[in-house]
Parts: C-alpha cells; sequence; structure tokens
C-alpha cells in the first residue's frame, strides 16, 4: 500500500490516477496512522512552500514523514513534495523543510539568462548523474514534464538526475530511502509512470 | 532545454469529439476518451480539451468524460470551454485537469484571470484568444468566433499577461480548417509583445508548417485537431521530421 499524503496541497487526482494505472494500492490520505501504516509514501505537492510547510506542521504530519523516513521506508516528494525534503526554502522570505536532503531551494530568478521563461514549463531531458533503481525502466535523456518557479541548490550529494536550463536544475534527488522529483511523473507520459512503478518496487 | 511541444486539440460537442472549418460544418469525429487515450500512447506532449458550444449554449462541461479522459491519459491537460468564474476553475481542476483556459469569460470579466492566477498559480491559467482580421487589425472574437469584440488582440495579449495569464494560445480564425500553415504573420506580432509561451493553432496541414512555424521562432507549441483526428499525419512522424530538422522534440 502507497499512502499518497493529502494535506491541503497537491494535485491528488492525477498522481493517485497514474498509480492505479500501474495497478498499485494507493490510500489517498492525512490519516498519521494510514501513513505510518503504508508501506511507500508519496508527498505531493502545488502551490508555495510557507502554505505547504506549514500545512504539514500543523496537521503533525511533517513529523510522521520525518519519522518514516528515519524507519527506512521508501518515501518519494513530486514537485513541490520534492523541494519540501530539503533543508531549507528561500521561496518568498527563507522558511525550514523537512531536513531528509541536503541542499537549499532558490529562485531561478538571476541564475538564468533573461531571455528564458520562468517557471521552467515543458517537457526537458533527464541527464543521469548517477546509477540507481530508481531508474530501472528507463533511460539516460528520457523527457519529464517540469513546471517550477524555484530549484535547488548545494544538493550535489543527493544528485541522481539533472535537467539543463541555462543551469543544471536538480531532476532526481535521493539520500538513503527518500527520493524527490521536481518534474511530474505522474504527468509525465509512459516514462513517468515508469518511474513511479520503480519506485513501488524499491 | 524544453522541448517545443505538439498538442492535439479535443473540441467536445454533446461528449463527442468535433471539427468546425472556420468554425462552421461541424463534422463528428471520435470519442474523447478514445482519442486521448490515442494521443497519449503517441507521443502528443500535452492535450487541450475544449467544449466549445459551452459559451454559446450555456453548458457545463461534460465533467464525466473529463474525469474519464483525465484519469487515462498523464501528459497535461488544458481545459476550457464555458470557464466564466473561478468556481468554474475549481471544478475542472477536481477533475484532473492542470491548466485551465479562459475566452469568452475573461472577455466578459479580465479580472477572472487574476482571480485565477492568485489562487491557483500563473501556470494554471492559460489565455486562449480567437482572433480575426478586421480592416487591416486584429480583432479578437468571442462565443466560438462568432461576436467581434473590436478588442485589440496584440494588446489583449499584453494585457492577459500582465493580469497573470501563464499561457497564450493564439487561434487565427483567418487560418482555421484551411490547412495552408499557421498564422505566422498574427504570431510574430503577439510573441514579440509578451515573455509567456505563446501556443500556436489554427491552420495546420502537414509537417512542414510545424517546422516553419518552429524555424520562424514566433511559437512554443503547435496545436491542432482534425490532421492529427483523421490521421492525416501521425505524431510520431511529425517528431521525427522535426527532429531531423533539428527542432527539439521529445520522443
Amino acid at each position: 500500500m502507497i499512502a499518497i499524503v493529502d494535506y491541503g496541497c497537491g494535485n491528488l487526482f492525477s498522481i493517485s490516477s497514474s498509480a492505479k494505472a500501474l495497478g498499485l494500492d494507493v490510500v489517498v490520505t492525512g490519516d498519521a496512522e494510514k501513513i505510518k501504516n503504508a508501506d511507500r509514501i508519496i508527498l505531493p505537492g502545488v502551490g508555495a512552500f510557507e502554505d505547504a510547510i506549514n500545512k504539514l506542521r500543523s496537521s503533525g504530519l511533517a513529523d510522521v514523514i520525518i519519522e518514516e523516513a528515519k524507519n527506512g521506508k521508501p518515501i518519494l516528494g513530486i514537485c513541490l513534495g520534492m523541494q519540501l525534503l530539503f533543508d531549507k526554502s528561500y521561496e518568498y522570505g527563507e522558511f525550514e523543510g523537512l531536513g531528509l536532503i541536503k541542499g537549499e531551494i532558490c529562485p531561478f530568478e538571476g541564475d538564468i539568462d533573461k531571455s528564458l521563461k520562468i517557471p521552467h514549463m515543458g517537457w526537458n531531458k533527464l541527464i543521469f548523474k548517477a546509477n540507481n533503481p530508481i531508474f530501472k525502466y528507463i533511460s539516460d535523456g528520457d523527457y519529464m514534464y517540469f513546471v517550477h518557479s524555484y530549484y535547488g541548490k548545494n544538493c550535489e550529494e543527493s544528485l541522481l538526475a539533472v535537467s539543463e536550463y541555462d543551469v543544471l536544475v536538480p531532476a532526481v534527488v535521493n539520500s538513503k530511502n527518500v527520493y524527490g522529483m521536481q518534474f511530474h511523473p505522474e504527468k509525465s507520459g509512459e516514462k513517468g509512470l515508469l518511474l513511479l512503478k520503480a519506485f513501488s518496487e524499491i | 532545454m524544453i522541448t517545443k511541444r505538439i498538442i492535439p486539440c479535443l473540441d467536445v460537442r454533446n461528449g463527442r469529439v468535433v471539427k468546425g472549418v472556420n468554425f462552421e460544418g461541424i463534422q463528428d469525429v471520435a470519442d474523447p476518451v478514445e482519442l486521448a487515450h490515442f494521443y497519449n500512447d503517441s507521443g502528443a506532449d500535452e492535450l487541450v480539451f475544449y467544449d466549445i458550444t459551452a459559451s454559446h449554449e450555456g453548458r457545463g462541461l461534460f465533467t464525466d468524460v473529463l474525469t474519464r479522459v483525465a484519469s487515462e491519459i498523464f501528459i497535461p491537460l488544458t481545459v476550457g470551454g464555458g470557464i466564466n468564474t473561478v468556481d468554474d476553475f475549481d471544478r475542472v481542476l477536481k477533475c484532473g485537469a492542470d491548466k485551465v483556459s479562459v475566452n469568452s469569460g475573461a472577455i466578459n470579466n479580465p479580472e477572472l484571470i487574476t482571480q485565477a492566477a492568485k489562487k491557483y498559480g500563473d501556470q494554471c491559467v492559460v489565455l486562449s484568444m480567437d482572433i480575426k482580421r478586421v480592416d487591416g487589425e486584429f480583432h479578437i472574437f468571442k462565443n466560438g468566433g462568432r461576436i467581434d469584440t473590436g478588442i485589440d488582440a496584440l494588446q489583449w495579449a499584453v494585457d492577459g499577461e500582465k493580469r497573470g495569464a501563464g499561457e497564450l494560445v493564439v487561434n487565427s480564425i483567418d487560418t482555421d480548417g484551411i490547412k495552408q500553415g499557421f498564422d505566422i504573420e498574427m504570431l510574430k506580432e503577439i510573441s514579440s509583445r509578451v515573455s509567456i509561451p505563446v501556443i500556436a493553432s489554427g491552420g495546420a496541414g502537414k509537417k512542414e508548417d510545424f517546422l516553419h512555424l518552429f524555424n520562424e521562432n514566433c511559437s512554443d507549441a503547435g496545436l491542432a485537431a482534425s490532421i492529427f483526428h483523421r490521421k492525416e499525419l501521425s505524431i510520431k512522424d511529425l517528431k521525427n521530421y522535426l527532429i531531423e530538422n533539428n527542432v527539439e522534440m521529445r520522443i
């Protein structure tokens, strides 16, 4: 059973539909016990970092996720859900994240060529940086669908894949049993589904 | 870097996909769920799903069809037609849409763009524009291309970006259904004035039209309906052709 964490900040329809299409057993829930009882956790997220981390903390789910991560349960953060795993974010201020991935979330603005559009939105190519079972069913150079205005920095030791958008954008990060994907695997066609499939087997 | 996108458009009426020629003489083509499945599997980068009669007849989207499409396709999905309020955004987002396209609703109430962008983010708000040349000017038409609003399209595009639209669909009524190529002149006028992505719509008849569009650097994506629905051009062949001609495409 995979628990998709419902804390009021995610496109839960797409992620649960894609998991169901893979034949995976999923539950969309904000209930701490159900999350603790699941084999795996997916942390989705759309919106602003501050609002999302506040909702995770006030619901008590932040502590549950941190504890389950320490227990070795596979956890996947998607888009803003990935960013929440980091130590810190500088999106409209400075906020502490869950601290499960070393690094910070910073704005593209000022870091990339002015002719490039923000958000970084569309299909971009994965460049593998390390081997990992999460890549079991996909290949270096496969395209994924991104929509984001902030990106991870100083997370070199966790990098599994990057994409190029003037800067190298952390696309897949990993620390032990904790994974993060900046793009939307649930919106990245067949290849995205195969990443979710690989996660379900980790 | 970000690829150019190929986007099939599903115009839907009474739960079926239709495609008009200059918005007249609509013919029934296929089941939207079946077609969405087909495009998801054949390499479409995104799908646009319009209820083309919603504005005119005040009909809401058939949300069961939308929900079925969204639960079977795993690429970005834009939904439009009958979007007049923030509640309409909410309704289609809950059915699995990723982006919501506004057209007549934004003309009747431009504040809708700002309200929706604030609530759901700029990336969620697509401003769709039906444009036709009138006395040497580009005019915005509404209600499925039936009514000339007299609004200057170039200014409307600039204002739309300022209000918070994250993307523009530029549909040329002049080239729509004619299959003689996209309206490059219109697209250049608009894309040179905005910094958000521009999706070109209306006029695609062959693969060379897409290459011309992307080589002219006036668009981030090409949208088409009938040539894909009628299988006159497969997305795979189109993408291979564009890649051979140095346009970056996702395959």
